[in-house]
């Protein structure tokens, strides 16, 4: 009888306080990869509004742009499941080699996207 | 058995008359101009001295005068010939013929020499051109040099050993143990035959000259004939100095048979041959090689006054008379040079006119005229009108002891073209319908003439005019034709047919329309009518007719196509200009320039988030070499992202990835120390 008065907005909020206090809970390591993902798919989404207002002219151009972007992304999330220590498959993994892992492929993916930008 | 008899005579008599038919011309300039041509030497000298002989004999023959600086440099050579050593029989020849025409000055020790040398090498002859070369070379000194002693010894023997390379058909070989003969060694073997008997130093035995002369006589079995009556003797096999063919073995044979016949009296030749000889070097004409032309003027040279018979040579000027100009025939006989004939008469016998066999003996005589040598017909004889006709030709000489030293030749068959002008007379041209005349206009021919008829397909167009010739004959042309030619180009030829004097065509156009391809329209006529002896062949257009023929049904065939004109069809194109591709449109530069700044403001947003979490480099290694490392690390990434950006900017990829493998090794190391460096410390803290 205490929950009737309770509305959907009431649950929303509750949901959302509860989703971002146990965000803030999380490692800073972790929330330092989950910002560079977000940029790197912010960067990505501006150069596609561009790419619709001026058309697809160099394409070449675009998809590296975008792709690098989409790679770092994907390489960064691959880094933080490796890292996060509440992961029991990465156990045994230090968190360096990790990041080594991280860094070499980033390399890689660059050397490609740098080749292809024209 | 008589029936066949007499048509062999008829054969025969009909081939007698057509053979035998030419004109041949004596030396004249064109021979001089081409010598001059051919033996001027081009470096000033002569390559050799048979080739310098054989200019300067030819030269001389044909009496122009030699350039003094060719003698001096020829002079010195001969001399340097004559006195050498290791000269044999042959230069030692060639050196004598050339000295015996420049007569250069040489001791009478070197000439006596010389004599020792040929006589030493008559001594050794095994071959023809031994004994050629050596016997000629003594036989020159014995003209060039009447002090210096030249004689054979054993004549006898030296022409036993020449006989025994003769063969049974009169040809020669050159040698005992080669079986090939030709008829060029023949005329040597006469020439080397005369000089040892000319040089013999006891009288030669009679038995010996008289089987040589049946030798010459055997030879002349085995002479060719042409049609024109010229006689040459042909060798098949290539002769010593390589130069194979008919002037060459016939020079050579007429040399050797003179120089014989010089040496010793009654040669029976039939004079017909030796006049046959000099037609055929006549009738070569100009030749365009210097051994060639030596050849027949050497030739030439010799039968001008030999001791067999000299051929006398009946030439015509012009062999075109023209009845309009009243030419008269003119007719020239003299020597194969050129040099005057002895007193004689012509008479012309005979004219055939083209296509009869019989011809009225008529025995006209000349009328000579002595300032120009030339004889002269005073009028041209009855009958003879415009065509082609055969003048037989008889000389007759007035001293009848030249008769056995002069060759004539019988009868001298030479064509003749007579020509005149032919009267168009009558000419018309009508529009018939059916039978009756619908139009008819006359004709002015040949002259300017306009017509402008029309017909339709029903009727018929009717075109007639007479030919006379000078003496008012009726003539019929080689060419008469009517040709028909319409606005489009398409022509139709008609030949015009005759009935004597009268020429007529009809056109039925009712039959024609089909042939003119049904096109009706302006068609232009024109009139030909052309012969070699009609000095006024006209091709005349008549003017017009406008034809109405039917229309074509559906099967009918297409007239020809014209032909293109070459200049549109070959001739240049329009020009193309090629069409670039467009290129792409670019957005204006601001909204790029907007989209930079935009792009960048993530990684601000990045920076400014790093903040507010509240980084901190406190993991960073605080001890020198560790963090020398670790500096070393984050250097070694910037490296490579400076790299990357030069490879876009400016390096290719095999440069990129070459300093890429150096800086990544680098980096993998510096970057396995750190790390390691960092995981060592991370553990220590959590064990701790």
């Amino acid at each position: 009888m205490a929950r009737s008065g309770t509305t959907t907005k009431d649950d929303a909020h509750a949901l959302f306080h509860s989703l971002r206090s146990a965000y803030s809970a999380i490692p800073t390591n972790l929330k330092i990869i989950d910002l560079y993902v977000v940029f790197a798919v912010l960067t990505a989404l501006i150069q596609v509004v561009y790419m619709a207002i001026v058309g697809s002219f160099p394409f070449n151009s675009f998809l590296s742009g975008v792709l690098s972007c989409v790679g770092t992304a994907v390489l960064a999330v691959c880094l933080r499941i490796q890292v996060n220590k509440e992961n029991k498959e990465f156990k045994d993994l230090p968190p360096e080699r990790a990041f080594a892992d991280f860094v070499l492929c980033n390399l890689v993916l660059h050397l490609v996207i740098m080749n292809f930008l024209g | 058995m008589a029936s066949k008899v007499g048509i062999i005579v008829v054969v025969l008599a009909i081939a007698s008359i057509y053979g035998a038919m030419a004109v041949f011309h004596t030396i004249s300039e064109s021979h001089r101009s081409a010598a001059l041509e051919l033996f001027s030497p081009v470096t000033g000298s002569f390559s050799s001295l048979e080739e310098a002989y054989e200019a300067l004999r030819t030269l001389e023959v044909l009496g122009i005068k030699k350039k003094p600086d060719v003698k001096d440099h020829t002079c010195k050579s001969v001399v340097d010939t004559l006195s050498s050593v290791s000269s044999n029989s042959k230069d030692l020849y060639h050196a004598l013929q050339v000295n015996g025409l420049l007569t250069c000055t040489i001791s009478k020790g070197a000439l006596t020499d010389v004599v020792s040398r040929l006589k030493e090498a008559v001594k050794d002859a095994t071959s023809l051109l031994d004994y050629y070369h050596s016997v000629g070379g003594l036989l020159l000194v014995k003209h060039q040099n009447s002090e210096v002693d030249v004689i054979l010894e054993n004549a006898d023997g030296i022409l036993r050993s020449i006989k025994a390379l003769s063969q049974s058909d009169g040809r020669w070989r050159y040698s005992s143990n080669n079986p090939e003969s030709s008829t060029y060694a023949a005329g040597l073997a006469f020439e080397t035959i005369s000089g040892v008997i000319s040089l013999a130093a006891s009288p030669v035995d009679e038995n010996l000259i008289g089987t040589l002369k049946k030798d010459i006589v055997k030879l002349f079995d085995s002479i060719e004939k042409y049609d024109d009556g010229s006689y040459y003797f042909d060798d098949k096999h290539i002769d010593a100095s390589g130069h194979q063919g008919l002037l060459s073995a016939t020079s050579a044979v007429v040399r050797g048979l003179t120089k014989f016949a010089s040496t010793s009296e009654s040669l029976n030749i039939p004079e017909d041959k030796i006049l046959g000889l000099a037609r055929f070097f006549l009738g070569v004409g100009v030749p365009g090689n210097s051994k060639d032309l030596y050849y027949q003027i050497d030739a030439l040279s010799h039968l001008e006054n030999n001791r067999v018979s000299v051929p006398l040579i009946l030439s015509l000027p012009a062999t075109v008379l023209s009845l309009t100009c009243k030419d008269k025939l003119k007719v020239k006989v003299s020597t194969v040079l050129g040099s005057t004939a002895p007193p004689l008469s012509v008479k012309l016998m005979q004219v055939f006119s083209s296509g009869s066999k019989d011809a009225s003996v008529l025995r006209q005589e000349l009328h000579f005229d002595p300032k120009e040598a030339i004889y002269t017909l005073d009028a041209l004889p009855e009958g003879v009108d415009i065509g082609e006709y055969i003048f037989a030709f008889e000389i007759v000489l007035s001293d009848p002891e030249h008769k056995r030293k002069f060759a004539t030749g019988g009868r001298t068959k030479v064509p003749v073209h007579v020509t005149g002008v032919v009267k168009v007379d009558n000419a018309k041209v009508a529009v018939l319908e059916g039978d009756i005349v619908e139009s008819e206009k006359k004709l002015v021919l040949p002259g300017k003439n306009d017509l402008s008829l029309s017909a339709n397909h029903l009727q018929k167009l009717q075109l007639s005019f007479v030919l006379t010739t000078p003496s008012g004959k009726p003539f019929k042309p080689h060419q008469a034709f009517l040709k028909l030619r319409h606005e489009t180009g398409v022509e139709h030829i008609f030949i015009v047919g005759n009935s004597g004097k009268h020429f007529e065509i009809t056109l039925d156009f009712l039959g024609l329309v089909e042939k003119f391809y049904y096109l009706s329209g302006q068609y232009d006529t024109v009139l030909t009518v052309g012969d070699a002896v009609m000095e006024n062949s006209f091709l005349q257009p008549l003017g017009s007719i406008e034809l109405d023929l039917p229309k074509a049904p559906e099967k009918a065939p297409q007239p020809p196509p014209q032909a293109v004109n070459p200049y549109s069809r070959y001739g240049p194109k329009a020009e193309i200009a090629h069409i670039f591709r467009a290129p792409e449109k670019r957005p204006p530069q601001e909204v790029s320039f907007a989209f930079l700044g935009l792009v960048l403001v993530p990684f601000l947003g990045f920076l400014v988030g790093l903040l507010r979490l509240g980084v901190n480099l406190k993991n960073f290694p605080t001890s020198p070499v560790p963090a020398t490392f670790a500096i070393l690390f984050h250097g070694g990434i910037a490296a490579v992202l400076l790299l990357y950006a030069f490879f876009w900017l400016k390096l290719d990829l095999f440069t990129t990835l070459k300093t890429l493998g150096v800086i990544g090794i680098f980096l993998m190391f510096v970057g396995h120390r750190t790390l390691s460096h960092l995981a060592s410390a991370s553990a220590k803290l959590k064990s701790a």
